[in-house]
């Protein structure tokens, strides 16, 4: 077959909803943006552990930080089968690590604010998370098969947090004044950055047609942000709490809500590079991976110590041929 | 129930250690040298959390006055504490984490195993729970011990530097005192010279296979059990109990 040939085969198959497995043809542009895509979404998951890990240590009672511990560590896996999932692209995870810790390689903007208070924890679950879900259910269903079925398990898990981190907000909401502002406080701090991870209005957003195609991307950035605030000012709404956005208001005709203008420019300072922690984000991580080399080296090392010795033992214990005619 | 003060105590230095660890182990998460590590170290210290919260409730129901296991943990002053010295060391960095967790698992391994039988028979139930954790925890460190002991050159000067800072750490364990004396006396805990032995056999075990040097009994530290502790102590609680401390009796 031609390369058209090709490609329309593959085109012809993600039209008809057959998944693309890894050792299928595919275009090279395909799995360039694939590893794009799914590698950044690891990096998010791993710096993703940050904020809401700064604040393990000092979870306000024993049960809270349990399910904490376990959310951050959640966190830790979706990155695991992310990785594994690129991986399935012929690109190894060492290398992709080293692209967002030394290199250009992104991850999500909203990772790059700062936790100040516990009640930020509570934001995080059900904004960030809930956003999350948004984006993320569609993908379930993405063409290439690794990537969806990484998904599918993501999701489930994903879905636990945004509900633990909405009871966290309501246990606050229905406690003192003092717990109500902490509420109120992270509410106005995380609602347009949560608003502003569904990426660019579509008519800015460069890769969203091709990946349209593709069956990569299944729903428009602004479709996903009217879904994610149709349901989250309900949810506010049942707390207690303000949405900070004076524009907000229930649209009849619509039949959604109608919402003010997102800044932007802040969007796009903090992918550059100069969000409020984007320094300390990146600083920490590299932190962890060079204290952490002569950790792995030494795994390394003894792995082969081990093997080499194995290999000894065996020759010992059953000669060679070669050995057997010398 | 048995409303001895002596038991309560006793109780509170099971839980104190498995909170003070575990707090100390949670430090690592999102920090570790491998993703897969990360996720391993915060498994333990998950378990460690639970295991307190086990422990520091039914203390709380031995000593009678109705105090929760937040009301222990977020409440009491480092004073109060009953923890060995050892886990509250920090974590420096992996190897000294490993180590300082070997040490402990060591211990705590053949310290569960015998309460799996206790006279005290909830302390048993939560004991049985408990040792099959503790069973996976002590594989895990054994096994990290044994490859940055004989891993590079670099590890090996890094993981002997780390028993020669913490093994004055590790005699308090074994040193009972009035209150492992009446635990024993009652059936509840066991003889602290026994567990010595058994320690020492797998430490020496796990070490020849680390080529690590075993230290000369030197000096060692000891107080934690009775309430002295190092200065680390008191910063752990600042992080923990911040938020109970600054606004008291509410919900979280
Ligand atoms: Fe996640
Ligand atoms: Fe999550």
């Amino acid at each position: 077959m031609n390369a058209e040939q090709l490609e329309k085969t593959f085109q012809d198959k993600v039209d008809a909803e057959i998944r693309i497995e890894p050792r299928d043809w595919m275009p090279e542009a395909y799995r360039k943006t694939l590893i794009r895509q799914i590698s950044q979404h690891a990096h998010s998951e791993i710096v993703g552990m940050l904020p809401e890990g700064n604040w393990i240590t000092r979870a306000p009672s024993l049960r809270r930080k349990v399910a904490l511990l376990a959310k951050v560590q959640d966190e830790a896996g979706h990155g695991l089968y992310l990785y594994s999932a690129a991986e399935t692209l012929g690109v190894e995870r060492e290398t992709l690590i080293d692209e967002y810790l030394y290199g250009n390689a992104k991850y999500s903007s909203i990772f790059n604010y700062p936790t100040l208070n516990w009640a930020d924890i509570g934001a995080i679950g059900w904004l960030v998370d809930g956003a999350a879900i948004m984006n993320q259910v569609p993908l379930c269903r993405c063409s290439y098969g690794p990537y969806a079925r990484a998904m599918v398990r993501i999701c489930k898990e994903e879905s636990f947090h945004q509900r633990q981190g909405y009871e966290i907000m309501l246990t606050l909401c229905r406690g003192s004044e003092a717990q109500k502002a902490m509420a109120q406080d992270a509410l106005n701090r995380w609602w347009w950055p949560s608003l502003m991870m569904f990426g660019p209005h579509d008519s800015d957003s460069p890769h969203s047609e091709q990946s349209m195609k593709w069956k990569i991307k299944r729903l428009s950035n602004d479709e996903l942000r009217q879904r994610f605030v149709d349901v989250t000012v309900e949810q506010a709404h049942f707390l207690g709490i303000a949405i900070p956005d004076p524009d907000l208001r229930w649209n009849e005709e619509r039949g959604h809500y109608d919402f003010g203008p997102i800044n932007w420019a802040e969007f796009w300072d903090v992918v550059k590079g100069n969000g409020p922690c984007n320094r300390d984000r990146i600083r920490a991580r590299r932190k962890a991976h060079e204290e952490g080399q002569w950790v792995r080296d030494a795994a390394m090392a003894y792995a082969e110590k081990r093997k080499a010795r194995q290999t000894a033992a065996e020759a010992v214990a059953s000669p060679t041929p070669v050995a057997t005619y010398s | 129930m048995n409303l001895e003060p002596s038991h309560f105590e006793y109780l509170l230095r099971l839980a104190d250690n498995a909170l003070i660890l575990g707090q100390r182990q949670s430090e690592w998460c999102g920090h570790g040298p491998v993703l897969e590590q990360d996720i391993a170290l915060t498994n333990i210290a998950l378990d460690q959390i639970g295991q307190a919260r086990m422990l520091l409730a039914y203390a709380g129901k031995v000593e009678g006055k109705g105090r929760t296991e937040d009301a222990l943990a977020f409440l009491r002053d480092a004073g109060e504490f009953r923890n060995l010295l050892l886990v509250e060391q920090p974590n420096e960095d992996w190897g000294y984490t490993i180590l300082r967790q070997f040490f402990f698992d060591a211990f705590n391994f053949f310290l569960y195993q015998e309460l799996c039988d206790s006279a005290d028979a909830e302390l048993a139930v939560i004991a049985q729970k408990a040792i099959k954790e503790i069973t996976y925890h002590l594989r895990f460190s054994s096994e990290w011990v044994i490859r940055l002991g004989d891993g590079t050159g670099l590890s090996h000067r890094k993981m002997q530097e780390a028993v020669s800072d913490l093994w004055m750490y590790t005699g308090e364990m074994f040193l009972p005192d009035a209150i492992d004396e009446w635990a024993k006396d009652a059936g509840i805990g066991p003889s602290l010279q026994a567990i010595h032995v058994q320690w020492n056999a797998r430490v020496r075990e796990i070490f020849k296979e680390a080529t690590l040097e075993l230290p000369e009994s030197g000096w060692m530290q000891q107080g934690g059990k009775q309430g002295i502790h190092t200065e680390h102590l008191g910063y752990i609680l600042a992080d923990m109990q911040f938020l109970q401390r600054a606004y008291p009796g509410l919900e979280w």
